[in-house]
């Protein structure tokens, strides 16, 4: 029980998709302008991780190792497609606004390098556990990047007026503020790791 | 002819790829530690963008708008991303040794590299003909040859300043990017034609 | 397991085959949901643009391609028993601070707007995306001025709209796409 808890943690701190290894970057930047978009694109990456470490886990034993990363990128790829359908059907004002970072899903460092590094080698279960402990890692870092250039850009948190919108700094929410809030929440992480351990 | 102008300017400065569309965000943390590399992987992505969004703007054209596979693009171009890198390296390694051994160790990151597979989808969204196509492409992938090549230079000098503990590496250099970024929002809001 | 030639086409080619039924069957699922949130997002806008104004037609159905100075708009005609009681305009401008705007704008028959609704857009975040605000507030709406009588430019240009803080290209383009949709009202209203 411990192994299993250990691995859906392993994400969300030690190996933190956003604070420690760094992966994602486009999205994490792109997207992060209001704290609710930053938790969607957490989400969708989220479900698309979730699906494809169980799906290339189960098929791991059939794949000719020579010919797994393109097999591996068919399996993503079609989850993204179908995440794409889904988002235009259900929810097209949100797909709307995330916009290319959609498709883009499929680039993304952190499914592929989970899919090699974690659910090649591991069982269903656990593969599932860490896509969803990798998965929420990589949105709670989102939303508290959307959150942080939402409140110091326009003085709200979720939409909920914190301050008036007149004191707020505009560049946290334009493409400066994103890389500053960024390197800072890093720096801050980084920080509290080291005194933590 | 002022329309291409246009273009070549809108997605140099305007709109950089990097700092305007945060695209192709990896290599321009992870390969910009020394100016040379970053040239080199400027070089392979500018390369590689210009060849993958003529052959995905084919088969877009050709094979899934004409049966209605539109819902096919992202896995379609993704793999032929995919396969072109592959093929590259092989032709390069045979044909153009030199290039090879320039570019070569940047090949097989850009498979990766939301930039590429992030043109090629634009591209088609914007509904470009093969030639504007082919222009943004190569204009897209000067900016993001600029961006890196510059962001390098202030890296090589950032080596020697002496940065607080928790802020070394990427945090300091995330800072330098949205400053970069700050001076290229100059150019926001230039019009031609 | 060990490659062969054999083994790498079939397995790659069966997760191929497969990938792409999948999609094929979620495609042709969600044809149909797609479509109708299109119908829905487009309709709610026209009620929108046409907040007190009683129609009992459906206004998309009777959509018509209206093309001033080379541009191409589409006009929701509303009725109230076959009578023409306003316009829903949907209109664009190419010009935005980062290209393409779509908004739908409300008008009466007699020239007057009675709303609008910001389509899509790609224009800065808490700059030009204000449109929806801005042009909404009491201090500087365009609802309820008429598209004949007023200018419909920003000050800056000698017009008697306020631009926006900081986004008078975004206006412009706002207004641009106005006074394009207006014209195609116009010429729409006098063919009827």
């Amino acid at each position: 029980m411990n192994d299993k808890l250990k691995i859906l943690f392993n994400g969300i701190i030690a190996e933190n998709p956003t604070f420690v290894l760094m992966l994602g970057m486009c999205p994490t930047l792109g997207t992060t302008g209001s704290a609710i978009n930053g938790m969607s694109m957490g989400l969708a990456t989220m479900a698309v991780l979730i699906c494809s470490n169980v799906v290339i886990s189960l098929i791991k034993n059939f794949v000719p190792s020579k010919v797994r990363i393109p097999a591996y990128i068919v399996v993503i790829a079609a989850f993204v497609s179908v995440l794409q359908l889904v988002m235009e059907a259900y929810v097209p004002s949100l797909y709307a606004t995330l916009g290319i970072f959609i498709p883009l899903i499929v680039v993304n460092c952190i499914v592929l390098g989970r899919a090699e590094a974690f659910a090649s080698r591991h069982s269903v279960i656990d593969s599932c556990l860490d896509g969803i402990g990798i998965g929420l890692g990589f949105t709670i870092a989102l939303t508290l990047l959307g959150a942080v250039r939402e409140f110091l850009g326009t003085g709200k948190i979720f939409d909920l007026a914190i301050y008036p919108e007149s004191f707020g700094s505009l560049v946290f929410v334009l493409a400066p503020g994103a890389f500053i809030a960024l390197g800072l929440l890093i720096a801050l992480f980084t920080k509290l790791r080291e005194k933590s351990c | 002819m002022l329309e291409y102008i246009s273009i070549i300017i809108t997605a140099i400065f305007v709109n950089n790829i990097v700092f305007a569309q945060f695209l192709g965000i990896c290599p321009f943390i992870g390969v910009s530690r020394k100016l040379s590399s970053a040239v080199g992987m400027g070089a392979a992505v500018t390369f590689v963008m210009i060849i993958a969004t003529a052959i995905t703007w084919i088969l877009q054209d050709l094979v899934l708008n004409p049966f209605g596979l539109g819902f096919m693009q992202t896995i379609v171009f993704i793999l032929v991303i995919a396969a072109l890198v592959q093929m590259l390296e092989i032709i390069l390694k045979k044909i153009a040794p030199v290039l090879y051994s320039a570019l070569g160790v940047f090949l097989p990151l850009i498979t990766t590299n939301c930039a590429v597979l992030g043109v090629a989808i634009t591209v088609v969204q914007k509904g470009m003909n093969l030639g504007e196509s082919l222009v943004y492409a190569l204009a897209t992938a000067v900016g993001f040859t600029m961006a890196i090549a510059i962001f390098a230079g202030i890296r090589e000098q950032l080596a020697w300043t002496s940065v607080p503990k928790a802020m070394r590496g990427v945090p300091i250099a995330m800072i330098c990017a949205g400053l970069l970024a700050m001076a290229f929002m100059g150019f926001s809001g230039i019009k031609i034609g | 397991m060990k490659s062969s030639l054999v083994n790498m086409v079939l397995s790659l080619g069966t997760i191929t085959v497969i990938a792409a039924a999948a999609l094929a069957g979620v495609y042709t699922a969600t044809k149909e949901p797609i479509e109708q949130a299109k119908i829905e997002k487009q309709k709610a806008a026209i009620g929108q643009v046409l907040p007190d104004i009683q129609f009992n037609n459906n206004p998309a159905e009777e959509a018509a391609e209206i093309t001033v100075d080379g541009e191409t708009v589409t006009v929701f005609p509303a009725r109230q028993d076959g009578e023409l009681v306003g316009m829903a305009v949907e209109s664009h401008d190419n010009n935005g601070f980062s290209g393409l705007i779509t908004v739908m704008y409300g008008f009466s028959p007699a020239g007057d707007i009675t709303g609008f609704a910001v389509m899509q857009h790609a224009e800065t975040p808490g700059l030009g995306s204000k449109m929806d605000e801005w042009f909404n507030n009491p201090a500087h709406t365009i609802v309820g001025l008429n598209a004949a009588t007023s200018n419909l430019t920003v000050s800056k240009d000698g017009g008697d709209v306020d631009a926006i803080t900081a986004a008078t290209i975004s206006s412009r383009a706002f207004l641009r796409a106005l006074t394009l949709a207006n014209q195609a009202s116009q010429q729409f209203a006098t063919c009827q």
